[in-house]
């Protein structure tokens, strides 16, 4: 295998990755204020539904995202409703979420499925992208995968320099303190939970509008289970979040290239490798006890029940 | 000198749905005051302190602030106005740093490197020193008290209130704290200081509210009154007492463990180092020590939930017994009172009687795999009646009675069964005094019947009204054991923070001592 086509992989992989570095930092600011949305799933595809057709309504990438943020933050508030105010289970609330995101989103695009999208072009940046392998390799891209990496610059920057990130990993890890405090655990958590459903409605719609311009019924396929899966490998921690997600787009895209020499290994073998190399990895860098103890919300998925005032 | 009192209260009231926690209470605190709220496990101390740090709204009253009428919205307006608070359960963020955990708590900070310094100084200014770049889950629980005072002090506070702040310290902590709360009053801080320990109310406050059953039962000056007289206003009554007579003799040995040493299966528990004690027929032996020095990590061993590698490490009657499960020592004659009374003591959704089957079905409940009813609820009426378990009947769930019935249960559910060992995990934590009075008694009934009873316990007052002889657990280790008679708080204080023979502290102090031999040299 040739430089150019290693290269090729490596520029495939940070498209592929980045679906799952928007929905898996939102879930990771959901999951450390001590909530867990297993609704992932359906908020991407129903951020995908909205971005698609905004996109073909308007032709503008501008709105396409902001309609899929708010499609999925809309999601989340449905969850958050039910969790947050009405107190319900979590982990039964998140699944329903999810059966009626891909129902819901489904019955929107019906009329839709045989548009294609002329996509988002990359955005040639001067100099950088001129930088032979770094330049390709990170200033290649389309605006919505540079502000990918803002995205994680930001979540990182908030969540361990800033006060109200403290707050918020306070919140995931002793409820009850915090409100001892005086910290509205109920709204931050709402907060959180909001912005958790924006970013996976911004995954999808990446996915309907960039990544491959149409809409086709379940396209998400998966990915929202495996940005909740990546949040809790990668121990809590954006870095190896990231880390994750272009390991899995890494794999998704080499194993099509393995595909397509003609190599003799079931293409099933194959489509599983992402998930197993993906899953071993994340196992082995975070198998040490202490940091899964000291990055994961202590608090996680239980439901807080406030002081009776 | 300024009149106004510090902070005043007027006919405070708190309803929840099935109990007035507040009725009524009337209270006037001086700048520079230390003011004792002095009341039983339940009187409704905590709720009015709550009320006043914002955390619960009152149904009625008036909070009256430097003369003022003020109307506390939550704990950051109380904070606002100089009042803080040190919580009986901490409300501490085990996995954030001690800076980030006071971060937390103040309104305005430059940034997390000039608060820890600040931590520094005011620490140490106070003689409170702590290290501000420490996760706070590896803190002791005394350093972790430590935090929440200084989280506190750093708001240089008007008034602080402090809720039962030594239930988990040693005598020499109390002592050391005592020193900063006097330091704090002299500077003009009210303290309002709520306990149950007269003793230490006796010693520390210049005045006293005595709060029972949510109404205000007297005023009082602490240094005129003697110890009976305000049990009398907290308990209406004479402060019962145990009938102790000595041990008659000693039976043979119940429980022995020799070298028992155990890693933690919580990687922020204590492991066990080479542990060797017995307890024979006829006597009570006390384990005295800071909850977290390796007493859950023993009691799992001893009761049978962790099994030890080494089988010959705990013996009962005599037969080894360390590969055994629960079920099997208790066939050999062990009874286990567990410090967590629902889910390891009780299933919370059953029956009293239910319950009762759960340890006591060895004892003819079960013929041919079926349960014989008649027999488990015959079981749980006399234990009913010989604890004066306050109860509807003995079907009800065992989660609508309260903390000290549940423990008077199930303690008597063991004691029934005539166990010849019994071991019991803090008898009488969060119970009243009248209902811990009946298990204390009970335990000391069994021991005269011959049982060997050993008994885990943070509070050195019940140890030494009940035991035969203590132990001390710190960091893993025990110490040699003494009897009751032959020491005092004082030693048996010293002992906790790790300083007995061959102790971990000794330990350290001769290491440091080499250390310091090789620097000369």
């Amino acid at each position: 295998m040739d430089f150019d086509i290693f290269i090729h992989i490596l520029v495939a992989a940070i498209a592929a990755g980045t679906p799952f570095v928007y929905a898996a930092l939102g879930e990771l600011v959901t999951e450390k204020s001590g909530v867990l949305n297993l609704g992932v799933e359906g908020m991407m595809l129903v951020g995908a539904i909205s971005g698609f057709i905004a996109m073909t309504k308007t032709g503008s990438l501008l709105v396409a995202v902001l309609c899929g943020m708010s499609a999925g933050a809309l999601m989340a508030c449905i969850f958050a409703v039910l969790t947050l105010t009405l107190m319900a289970n979590q982990v039964a609330s998140g699944l329903a979420l999810t059966i009626f995101g891909v129902g819901l989103s489904a019955f929107l695009g019906l009329k839709y499925t045989s548009i294609a999208l002329p996509g988002v072009k990359e955005l040639h940046i001067p100099v950088l992208s001129d930088i032979p392998v770094i330049g390709q390799l990170l200033f290649s891209h389309d605006i919505l995968i540079y502000s990918s990496f803002v995205l994680f610059a930001a979540v990182s920057w908030f969540l361990y320099k800033t006060k109200a990130g403290l707050i918020l990993r306070g919140i995931g890890e002793a409820p009850k303190s915090a409100h001892a405090l005086g910290y509205n655990v109920i709204k931050i958590r709402y907060l959180a939970v909001l912005f958790g459903g924006a970013m996976a409605g911004l995954g999808g719609a990446y996915l309907s509008v960039a990544y491959t311009p149409m809409w086709v019924e379940g396209m998400v396929a998966g990915r929202g289970w495996v940005s909740l899966a990546l949040v809790v490998f990668a121990t809590w921690r954006p870095a190896r979040v990231m880390a994750g997600a272009y390991l899995f787009g890494g794999i998704t895209i080499a194993q099509f290239h393995v595909q397509g020499f003609g190599i003799e290994i079931p293409s099933q073998l194959l489509s599983m490798l992402p998930y197993i190399a993906t899953i071993v990895v994340l196992v082995l860098i975070s198998r040490d006890q202490n940091t899964i103890r000291l990055n994961s919300p202590a608090s996680l998925g239980i439901t807080y029940h406030p002081d009776n005032q | 000198m300024n009149t106004t009192p510090r902070l005043q209260l007027k006919g405070m009231t708190k309803i929840y749905p099935s109990v007035i926690a507040n009725d009524s209470i009337d209270m006037t605190i001086a700048p520079g005051e230390i003011h004792a709220v002095l009341g039983e496990n339940g009187a409704g101390k905590s709720t009015l302190m709550k009320a006043i740090y914002g955390v619960v709204k009152p149904d009625k009253g008036q909070i009256l602030w430097n003369g003022e009428v003020v109307s506390i919205q939550n704990p950051a307006h109380a904070r606002k106005l100089g009042i803080g608070m040190v919580f009986q359960h901490f409300s501490l963020f085990e996995t954030l740093t001690v800076t980030e955990n006071i971060a937390l708590a103040m309104d305005d900070y430059k940034s997390l490197e000039t608060l820890a310094s600040r931590i520094k100084n005011v620490s140490e200014e106070y003689g409170l020193p702590l290290d501000p770049g420490r996760l706070v889950h590896s803190l002791s629980v005394g350093l972790r008290q430590r935090v929440e005072i200084l989280r506190c002090l750093l708001q240089q506070p008007k008034l602080l209130i402090m809720d039962e702040p030594t239930s988990v310290l040693t005598p020499q902590a109390v002592r050391k704290m005592f020193e900063t709360l006097r330091r704090l009053a002299d500077e003009g801080c009210s303290i309002l200081y709520i306990s149950h320990k007269l003793d230490e109310i006796m010693e520390l406050c210049h005045s006293a509210t005595i709060i029972r059953g949510g109404r205000v039962t007297g005023y009082a000056i602490p240094a005129n009154e003697t110890a009976s007289s305000l049990a009398r206003m907290m308990i209406g009554k004479e402060l019962p007492v145990c009938s102790h007579e000595k041990p008659k003799n000693l039976g043979s040995e119940y429980l022995g463990v020799s070298n028992l040493s155990k890693s933690s299966a919580d990687q922020f528990g204590t492991n066990l180092k080479n542990i060797s004690f017995s307890v024979h027929g006829g006597e009570i032996l006390g384990i005295a020590g800071i909850s977290g020095n390796g007493q859950q990590e023993l009691l799992y061993a001893l009761s049978g939930e962790r099994p030890v590698e080494d089988n010959g490490a705990i013996t009962i009657c005599g037969d080894p017994v360390g590969h055994l499960n629960p079920d099997d020592r208790r066939n050999r004659g062990l009874g286990f009172v567990p410090e967590e009374r629902l889910g390891r003591g009780a299933v919370p959704g059953m029956s009293l009687s239910d319950n009762a089957i759960l340890t006591a079905h060895r004892h003819g409940m079960v013929k041919k795999g079926l349960l014989k009813f008649t027999k488990a609820s015959d079981f749980a009426k006399k234990c009913i009646a010989d604890f004066a378990v306050k109860c509807g009947s003995k079907d009800d769930p065992i989660t609508s009675l309260s903390g000290g019935n549940i423990q008077k249960y199930i303690t008597g559910r063991e004691i029934q069964q005539a166990p010849k060992l019994l071991i019991v995990s803090q008898p009488t934590w969060g119970v009243d005094i009248g209902a811990a009075n009946i298990i204390r008694q009970s335990m000391i009934d069994l021991r005269n019947n011959g049982s060997a009873v050993l008994v885990v316990s943070e509070e050195l007052d019940e140890l030494f009204e009940i035991c035969d002889r203590l132990i001390v657990i710190a960091e893993g280790h025990v110490s040699p054991s003494v009897p009751v008679e032959e020491t005092s708080k004082e030693e048996i204080g010293l002992w906790m923070s790790g300083m007995f023979p061959g102790g971990p502290a000794e330990a350290a102090v001769n290491e440091s001592e080499q250390g310091q031999e090789y620097h000369v040299h």
